[in-house]
């Protein structure tokens, strides 16, 4: 591990130089397995962050509570320690830029990372293609990557972020204060008509629901894909 | 590779017993829903399950008919491809093998089709031996849509993901064909005790 950035109180983003690393797919996770002195082994999967274009390997992680795997990478994790990997893994719930129809991205929580990863390889393979995000967070110090997903959404590059917070929000907050709605959903998802392709990721129940808003909208379920995690995932 | 994690000690669950806890696997106590996109909507008046391909006469059972076919409930423990195992998960269903009495049929392999357009692939001999169900009940309640309702497969030997969410037949085959998961990265087979995860397991 080559750096380590906080990115919230409970989220963590670990910089990886992976010897031998042969690229990715934006979406896909590795495995992370953690060894024990005594030989007891724990594994978990976490979402890539970084672009395919990025020489760098970056995977987030929220720190669970009760968590086994999760408590260790954001907290006893250190710059130089080695961490073994596996991956990567995945090929359905992957976005390439050669894919050209407009991009809806619905995030909850942590379920951004792998939407981020889209993000970060649009914008590094220089696409146009039009992307919108919607990105639900319980208070403004929950939100992920706050800062560059600003950056980027102020670069007039055709991406828009519309964030929500479900459980508090700053005295001169401008976004949405409520969880995802028909709406919602409604004012921040491209027109059926554009065949957009989404991707929906989040804690299960935030799925559920906005999957199914985007079928009462009419969008193909097959151009639907999602990815869940309970509460077990770290 | 195979190296120690400096200072990780993690939480060791004496509890279970590791016979019954595949490697790389670790017991949870609520039931993860993991699908590749939207839960289907599923209307009980259209619904159908069919066993066609290579036999000579297809079946086909309406709601009504499927629930009139003799039932088991049985316990078992699932392992999902995901890392988590739950252990003494109940379920009421139809053995494959009830489904398949009568039939003759020459196929080896077998493709399961869902609502939504997912497919898995299985050896017959998986599906077969009182090794695999199709389940309308969990816990002794009509099975949740989140988690396939109304119907999905149980093939608890193998990794959940060959349990097929909301389930509407089986193609019988004289060739393997890769499923969904099984085309994105996944193991043809998906044995939890030989670690079969992804392609090259």
């Amino acid at each position: 591990m080559v750096a380590l950035n906080q990115e919230t109180p409970r989220v963590a983003s670990l910089v990886l130089d992976v010897p031998e690393w042969h690229g990715h797919d934006a979406g896909q996770h590795v495995d992370v397995r953690l060894t024990a002195d005594d030989g007891y082994q724990a594994q978990r999967s976490y979402s890539i962050a970084s672009a395919p274009e990025d020489p760098r390997l970056q995977i987030t992680v929220e720190r669970l509570e009760d968590g086994e795997v999760s408590p260790y990478l954001v907290g006893e994790v250190r710059v130089g320690d080695k961490v073994e990997l596996r991956g990567p893994i995945g090929g359905y719930f992957v976005w390439k830029v050669e894919n050209s129809t407009p991009l809806l991205l619905v995030a909850g929580g942590s379920g951004v990372v792998p939407l981020m990863a889209m993000i970060r390889h649009r914008s590094a393979a220089g696409s146009k293609v039009q992307a919108r995000l919607l990105y639900s967070s319980r208070t403004a110090d929950d939100i992920i990557y706050k800062e560059e997903l600003d950056r980027i959404a102020s670069s007039g590059d055709d991406v828009t972020v519309a964030y929500t917070l479900t459980r508090a929000q700053p005295s001169a907050w401008k976004g949405y204060a409520r969880r995802i709605d028909r709406d919602m959903v409604r004012e921040v998802a491209w027109p059926k008509e554009l065949s957009p392709m989404a991707f929906v990721c989040g804690p299960t129940s935030f799925v559920e629901s906005a999957a199914g808003l985007l079928v009462d909208l009419g969008y193909d379920p097959l151009r639907i894909k999602t990815e869940r995690f309970g509460a077990t995932g770290g | 590779m195979g190296f120690i994690s400096r200072g990780f000690k993690g939480k060791r669950r004496d509890n279970v017993s590791s016979s019954r806890v595949p490697p790389g696997q670790h017991v949870v106590n609520d039931f993860p829903v993991l699908s590749a996109g939207p839960t289907p909507r599923v209307s009980l008046d259209q619904w159908t399950f069919s066993i066609a391909g290579e036999i000579d006469e297809p079946k086909r059972w309406t709601w009504q008919e499927f629930h009139a076919l003799p039932a088991e409930t049985v316990t078992k423990d699932i392992h999902c491809v995901t890392k988590w195992s739950k252990l003494d998960t109940s379920w009421t269903g139809v053995s494959v093998d009830t489904l398949l009495e009568g039939i003759d049929t020459a196929a080896d392999f077998a493709t399961v089709f869902s609502d939504g357009g997912y497919t898995t692939n299985l050896a017959l001999d998986d599906l077969t031996g009182n090794k695999a169900w199709v389940a309308y009940e969990y816990d002794g309640q009509p099975l949740h849509p989140e988690h396939g309702g109304p119907v999905r497969l149980l093939v608890p030997h193998l990794y959940f993901w060959k349990s097929a969410k909301w389930v509407r037949g089986i193609t019988l085959q004289n060739e393997e064909q890769p499923g969904f998961w099984e085309s994105n990265g996944y193991h043809i087979r998906g044995d939890p005790w030989r670690e079969q995860r992804y392609w090259g397991d």
